[in-house]
Formats: C-alpha cells, sequence, structure tokens
C-alpha cells in the first residue's frame, strides 16, 4: 500500500523532506520506521531516539504500535509545544 | 464553538468583544491569552510550524471534552502559526458560562490540553541561532491531573 509520511519541526529539517509517498507493507508505525530508517543516514538519524517522538494516523495521535490498518496519512513529529 | 488558526495578528480586546457580543445567557467570561516571550530581548523571531487539518481537528476535539465536563455557553480558540515578533500574541482562549467556576477551570483545561495536544511547534530565531522549543516535562504532568 502507499503511504503519504509527513514530518514537522526537527524532524522535517533533519530528513530534509516534509513529505514522502511510501510504498510499504508495514503493519505498524514501528514498522515503518525500521523501513524508513533504511532510506538515508539523515532518516537513520532522524528515527534514532522514538522516546523523542510521537505519531499520528489520519491526524489523529496513535501509539507505534497501533496497526495502520487502511491509514492513509502518517506523522512524525516532536512532542507538541503550542499554547 | 469557534476554532480559528490563522497567521494573520489579531486583537484580543477586539476578539473578546466579539465573543461577549455573541452571548446571551451567559454571566461569566474567562480569557487567556498568550504572548511571544522576548527572551531577555535576544528573540528576534518566534516561528510556529502546525500541522493543517489536524491542527483544526485536535482543537475541536479539546474544545468538545471542555464541553462534556463543563456547562459552557461557548467556547472560542484562536491559535496564530508562521513568524512572530516578540510580545506579540500568540494565541487566545475564551469560555462563557453561567458562573466562574466552570468559566475559570474550563480555561485552564483547554489551555493545559492545547499546549501538549494539538500539533503546534514553536522555534526560538535569535541572533545565536534558531533553537526548537522543547516540550517540559511539567506539561505532561498538568495534563495527567485532568485525568484523574
Amino acid at each position: 500500500m502507499k503511504i503519504d509520511v509527513l514530518y514537522f519541526a526537527w524532524l522535517r529539517e533533519r530528513i530534509g523532506e516534509s513529505c514522502e509517498v511510501i510504498e510499504t507493507s508495514a503493519a505498524t508505525a514501528t514498522e515503518l520506521m525500521e523501513e524508513l530508517r533504511a532510506l538515508s543516514p539523515h532518516h537513520a538519524a532522524a528515527f534514532a531516539d522514538i522516546s523523542s517522538l510521537r505519531v499520528a494516523y489520519d491526524q489523529e495521535l496513535a501509539d507505534f504500535d497501533t496497526p495502520l490498518g487502511d491509514t492513509r496519512e502518517v506523522a512524525f513529529f516532536p512532542p507538541m509545544t503550542g499554547g | 464553538m469557534d476554532i480559528r488558526v490563522q497567521s494573520a495578528p489579531f486583537d484580543p480586546g477586539q476578539l473578546l468583544s466579539e465573543f461577549t457580543a455573541n452571548q446571551d445567557k451567559a454571566g461569566a467570561i474567562v480569557t487567556f491569552t498568550g504572548l511571544t516571550r522576548d527572551l531577555g530581548g535576544t528573540l528576534a523571531t518566534m516561528e510556529i510550524e502546525h500541522y493543517p487539518g489536524m491542527t483544526e481537528k485536535a482543537l475541536t476535539e479539546i474544545a468538545t471534552e471542555a464541553q462534556t465536563r463543563w456547562p459552557l455557553d461557548d467556547v472560542l480558540i484562536l491559535h496564530r502559526h508562521g513568524a512572530l515578533k516578540p510580545t506579540e500574541p500568540i494565541m487566545m482562549v475564551a469560555t462563557a458560562s453561567k458562573h466562574r467556576k466552570s468559566a475559570f477551570e474550563a480555561a485552564d483545561f483547554l489551555m493545559d490540553y492545547l499546549k501538549s495536544r494539538a500539533p503546534f511547534w514553536k522555534k526560538e530565531v535569535t541572533a545565536d541561532g534558531a533553537n526548537w522549543v522543547a516540550a517540559k516535562d511539567e506539561d505532561e504532568v498538568a495534563l495527567q491531573s485532568w485525568e484523574q
């Protein structure tokens, strides 16, 4: 399946892209991250420490091990700092 | 309910006047306005990134949750994104209720939730470079106090 993968804040800067379309068979965000790490050294560095990351499936916060199901858009980002 | 995500500046006084004019049952209105800090004069710009689409959804969910917890007549959340100057208003929440206690509590709740659950990221740009603002542990603790 094809998934739109979005990056925000310092994650976007480290990877050098804000969005990429990934052809994947990953079942969870954890599996998707494994595939993303292999794309480039930038990706590997950005996903080195997942304790500093959050994930959203189709614009809803999710856990890294939540099944992707028919999710079309996965976003990775650091903890939010609004307000 | 009025949820606004915008890059344009806003006038907190004018927004409060509009919000107040829309109320016909409320006996209390509480507002909170967040301003960009100037970091002792060193801040050049505060850049606020957001996740278009998810931002509006998250703010609507947070406001809806506040309405289920307190008897609110109305809720307003405005949050800016883009490049802001020091001391500029970043965001505002307003709550209207029959009594002040629920208006105060709901405004506090909205702030705690939108700090850690709405997809905004702040970057401070100074003469020395740019720095993404780190999330604070105390913000997560504040959130947990509402879960109990």
